[in-house]
């Protein structure tokens, strides 16, 4: 009895101290964000890393996202002769909802992974305590620019998506449902609201700034070797995946 | 020879521990200004751990640190790197900036610390990298080079600011007995020109002998005797004398 209140309680300290660790290099990337000096290439090379090279994943995903949600709502739709709302279902759907959460999932995978890695081979070889001893600030030098670039491009990457997924509804709904075009376009401009947007695009600064702060914790706190970097990659996927999808549902209810 | 007297880093009762595994227990050193300290002891006895300490990279669990009478133990991450700038470092294993080309990661200090042009930083890198015996390799990047090589940008890296105070460890292990003897040489002339004050950890006894103004043996968690080159050669210690010997029987229990 004793050993399994010990093992929680042991559990739930390591998770108290994990959580205010992470929180810790949250707060310290904010400060060092408005410290000078400020460095303009290194978020731009990281925003052409997260952004630029995440646009295929993003636009296939969000294409086949779109497709499907427009069959699966016929589907439905068309037992209550209401298929002309298709378009509108869609519309919300992708930017309320699928968007943001399905680009922070794929853009968490592979970017979250390659940030842990670099990070955490950059520790477990000792770079880390050479920028140390070259008196940089590691948290400035190599988180600032990563948190940045994600913050600017998860929003960008979801505008992209709600673009796509909304063309990707429209083209299975005219040429393989035979929808009406100009219905369809009409039933989508129509109930679409700039909130339904908006409130996509919090959704993704606040999932890039949970990717950017979870991936870099991991590698940042690396220990044993290669193999710690292989344990810190996953984790750091596995975990910014549960809070991108756990923050989700806070956000939205908020919102509400 | 040695400058002069004052103190320029003094470890005091130094303490430090892995989870329970005892690593430093109570070192004691005193490095004057100007002076080439080298630390010698077996693998694994704490000497890399000592000189992270040092530049505050490792947090002692308890001892002193002073740095030109600067206790730093208990400084916080900015003002440590004020003093880290008096600071260069040669890590064991090169620690050069992978994603960085060489001139680059040669000029890492001068490019966040002064206000020098690309050109100009890249010209101070390419002579640096003369020092060390290196040359047309400025625009390689670190994957692209042997390990000997990477230990000579390191150290080209570690001078490139002109440092008061260097560190180096195991400056010669792994480089073929002529460059190391380059490398040995370069430390006398920082030693000598630029009156830089040094710890060099080595079990490389020859460098040792070269580059030292008095020797430090590290063993079981403490320094057990300082002395000069000549003072260590004819140290009575059995310890001592079996490490500068390198024979496997005698007191040093082999783990
Ligand atoms: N960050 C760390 N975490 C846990 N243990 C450590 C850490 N750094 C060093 N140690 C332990 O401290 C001991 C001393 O390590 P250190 O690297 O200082 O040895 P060394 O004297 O430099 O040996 P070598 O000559 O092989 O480089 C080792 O047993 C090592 O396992
Ligand atoms: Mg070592």
């Amino acid at each position: 009895m004793n050993s399994v209140f010990g093992y929680i309680g042991s559990h739930f300290i390591r998770f108290l101290q994990e959580s205010g660790r992470i929180a810790m290099l949250f707060g310290q990337t904010v400060v060092f964000i408005f410290r000078p000096p400020f460095d303009v290439r290194e978020p731009l090379s990281q925003m052409e890393e997260i952004g630029v090279r995440s646009i295929p994943v993003v636009v296939i995903t969000a294409a086949f996202t779109g497709m499907v949600l427009a069959l699966q709502s016929f589907t439905g739709f068309r037992r209550f002769n209401a298929e002309t709302l298709v378009g509108t279902v869609v519309a919300l759907s992708v930017t309320r909802e699928l968007g943001p959460v399905l680009t922070g999932l794929m853009v968490s995978g592979r970017v979250g992974s390659a940030m842990a890695a670099e990070l955490g081979t950059m520790r477990v070889t000792e770079q880390i305590d050479a920028l140390h001893t070259l008196a940089t600030n590691p948290v400035k030098y190599l988180i600032v620019p990563r948190f940045l670039a994600s913050l600017i491009m998860f929003p960008i990457l979801v505008v992209f998506a709600d673009i796509i997924g909304i063309m990707g509804g429209y083209l299975v709904s005219v040429k393989v449902l035979g929808t009406n075009p100009t219905i369809y376009i009409r039933r989508t401009w129509d109930y679409l609201e700039l909130n339904d947007i908006y409130s996509g695009l919090l959704k993704a600064c606040v999932f890039g700034m949970i990717m950017a702060t979870i991936s870099c914790y991991q590698g940042f706190f690396t220990e044993g070797g290669a193999e710690g970097v292989g344990k810190a990659t996953t984790r750091a996927v596995v975990l910014s995946s549960l809070l991108i999808l756990i923050s989700n549902y806070f956000i939205t209810a908020l919102l509400f | 020879m040695v400058g002069d007297t004052s103190v320029k880093i003094e470890v005091v009762d130094l303490h430090k521990s892995f989870g329970g595994k005892d690593v430093l227990t109570g070192v004691n050193l005193e490095v004057r200004n100007g002076e080439s300290m080298v630390v010698i002891g077996g693998s694994g006895v704490g000497k890399s751990v000592l000189i992270k300490c040092i530049i505050g990279l490792l947090r002692p669990d308890s001892g002193g640190i002073r740095v030109d009478g600067q206790e730093i133990s208990s400084l916080n991450e900015k003002s440590l790197n004020e003093i880290r700038k008096k600071f260069g470092m040669l890590f064991q294993a090169g620690a050069l900036f992978d994603s960085l080309s060489v001139w680059e990661n040669v000029g890492f200090g001068l490019k966040h610390h002064t206000s020098l042009r690309d050109e100009e930083i890249k010209a101070i890198a390419v002579e640096k990298l003369g020092l060390v015996g290196l040359s047309h390799v400025e625009d390689l990047m670190p994957s692209e080079l042997s390990g000997g090589m990477r230990k000579r940008v390191s150290l080209a890296r570690a001078i490139a600011m002109e440092p008061e105070i260097l560190l180096y460890d195991e400056p010669t292990t792994g480089l073929d007995p002529i460059m190391a003897d380059v490398i040995n040489e370069l430390i006398v002339q920082m030693r000598k020109k630029l009156r830089v004050t040094s710890i060099a950890i080595t079990h490389d006894m020859v460098s040792a002998y070269k580059i030292a103004d008095r020797i430090a043996m590290l063993y079981e968690g403490k320094i057990i005797e300082v002395g000069t080159p000549q003072q260590n050669r004819e140290s009575s210690n059995a310890i001592v004398q079996q490490f500068i010997q390198g024979r496997a029987e005698g007191p040093i229990k082999v783990r």
